[in-house]
């Protein structure tokens, strides 16, 4: 579904990715972690071409991004994305955040765009909210929201950058729960995240990332027990220790 | 002196609100097209595309550098000329015409700016899950980025326009009965410049002063 191929990023003469690669296959649900400034956040804002790379290529679904007869907008309409920071419209409600991108890039009628986003509200017990702004709910409402919103879109996969990194600790299991739930349902997911718990209740495979390379990608079961390097195992214990 | 009388005043009262007809005609005709006009430009500004970004930073550099009062004497003396070289017809009385494309010109170079910072002012990210739900560039653009921008940067339009209205008042060098000229001209017509003067002055303060206590109050409303 997603493969990443010697990818290599710069900013002027710093390197940010180096070679990387990795695959998603379908159905996969795949961990990317890493410390911070490793490189794993801006590796999957690479996978929907929201962040240039400059050597490399990734295919999604079969759609090389670096061909240039690709229609960038089109694939991006097609992979949905979860942000760190939500990134709900602040100027309409929360059912317009889930109508506008329906109506206007799927043509979708209105009344059809509101029946799929009030569906999705209820599955994320958020059907009571659906007239309100985002300014008036919590920030893990919020999250909940935007991934509704990406769901709308009948994702063929789902990026998730930090999504509960800017939420307050109590909040952040209504976010996994969704994503579990996401999970199991066979939704094809590749996640940035901190949250060991998550990775190991639903990651089949964990990407450890340092220093803009990818230092080991294994079956989440294996890199929990025995970590390979030595800055995974340090990753691991600082994670644990906090 | 021998002092403006209420009678004489009232009696003046049908010329001087067709002054400020004109006053308000150009003053919102500008504020309108100066908008739109000054959003394309802080949109050019930001573009990837070098060679547009330069021309409208040229373009808001040179507005914003040249006095007001010449462009709406550059476009009275000028472009008559050369709408006549170039089609050849006599022209007719173009100076509402004339100072209308100068305010908009001009005020659109400042109300760019307004514009540049209400789109620097939405968080990148919000641009990203423009991109990232499928829409174009120019779609979240249009659709999510500028409503922000707009409504972010309300107060500071409303004041642009306030300082703008102010401004109409310069039509008097291309002969425009606007009320200030037409105010001027009455209280020299009946040897009372003065006081006609500093009754145009007091409505032009009351009104400006008055519009500026609403933008504040709107602007305390909002930060609450």
């Amino acid at each position: 579904m997603i493969s990443i191929r010697n990818v290599s990023k710069y900013y002027g003469d710093f390197k940010v990715l180096s070679q990387c690669s990795a695959e998603v296959n379908k159905g996969e649900v795949v961990v990317v972690c890493g410390p911070s400034g490793s490189g794993k956040s801006t590796l999957i804002k690479c996978v929907n071409a929201l962040e240039p790379f400059q050597e490399g290529d990734i295919v999604v679904a079969g759609v090389s991004l670096h061909d240039s007869k690709t229609d960038l907008t089109h694939l991006r309409a097609r992979v949905g994305m979860v942000f760190q920071h939500f990134e709900l419209f602040p100027q309409m409600t929360v059912l317009d955040n889930l109508c506008l991108a329906q109506v206007k890039v799927l043509q979708r009628s209105r009344a059809e765009a509101e029946e799929k986003g009030m569906r999705l509200l209820d599955r994320v017990g958020l059907r009571d909210h659906a007239l309100k702004y985002p300014g008036q709910i919590s920030g893990g409402q919020q999250q909940r929201v935007a991934i509704s919103r990406a769901l709308c879109m009948d994702p063929i996969c789902m990026l998730f950058d930090e999504p509960t990194s800017a939420l307050d600790p109590e909040m952040i299991n209504e976010v996994l729960d969704v994503m579990v739930e996401l999970a199991k349902e066979g939704m094809t997911m590749m996640c940035v995240t901190h949250e060991m718990g998550f990775a190991r209740r639903v990651a089949d495979r964990v990407i450890f990332m340092d220093q803009g390379q990818i230092v080991e990608d294994r079956p989440s079961a294996d890199f929990f027990s025995a970590p390979q390097s030595e800055r995974a195992v340090q990753f691991l214990s600082r994670l644990l220790s906090r | 002196m021998t002092g403006l009388d209420f009678n004489h005043l009232l009696s003046l009262l049908p010329a001087l609100q067709s002054g400020m007809a004109m006053t308000a005609r150009i003053t919102l005709i500008a504020i309108v097209v100066g908008i739109l006009w000054g959003t394309l430009l802080a949109v050019a500004r930001l573009s990837p595309v070098r060679a547009i970004a330069w021309l409208a930073t040229s373009y808001v550099n040179l507005f914003r550098s040249v006095p007001l009062v010449m462009v709406i004497l550059w476009f009275f003396l000028i472009v008559p000329q050369l709408v006549h070289a170039l089609f050849g017809n006599a022209v007719e009385d173009i100076r509402f015409t004339s100072a209308l494309v100068a305010f908009s010109l001009f005020e659109a170079a400042y109300y760019s700016e307004i514009m540049r910072a209400g789109i620097l002012s939405v968080p990148r990210g919000q641009f990203d899950a423009g991109l990232a739900l499928g829409f174009t560039r120019r779609q979240t653009l249009r659709l999510i980025i500028l409503p922000q921008a707009f409504r972010n940067m309300l107060p500071l339009l409303l004041t642009q326009a306030i300082i703008l209205f102010q401004d109409t008042s310069l039509v008097y060098v291309i002969g425009l009965s606007d009320f200030f000229g037409t105010s001027y001209k009455l209280g020299d017509r009946d040897g009372l410049l003065v006081e006609m003067l500093l009754m145009a002055g007091a409505v032009y303060f009351l009104i400006s002063f008055l519009a500026s206590q609403l933008v504040a109050r709107l602007h305390k409303k909002r930060i609450r």
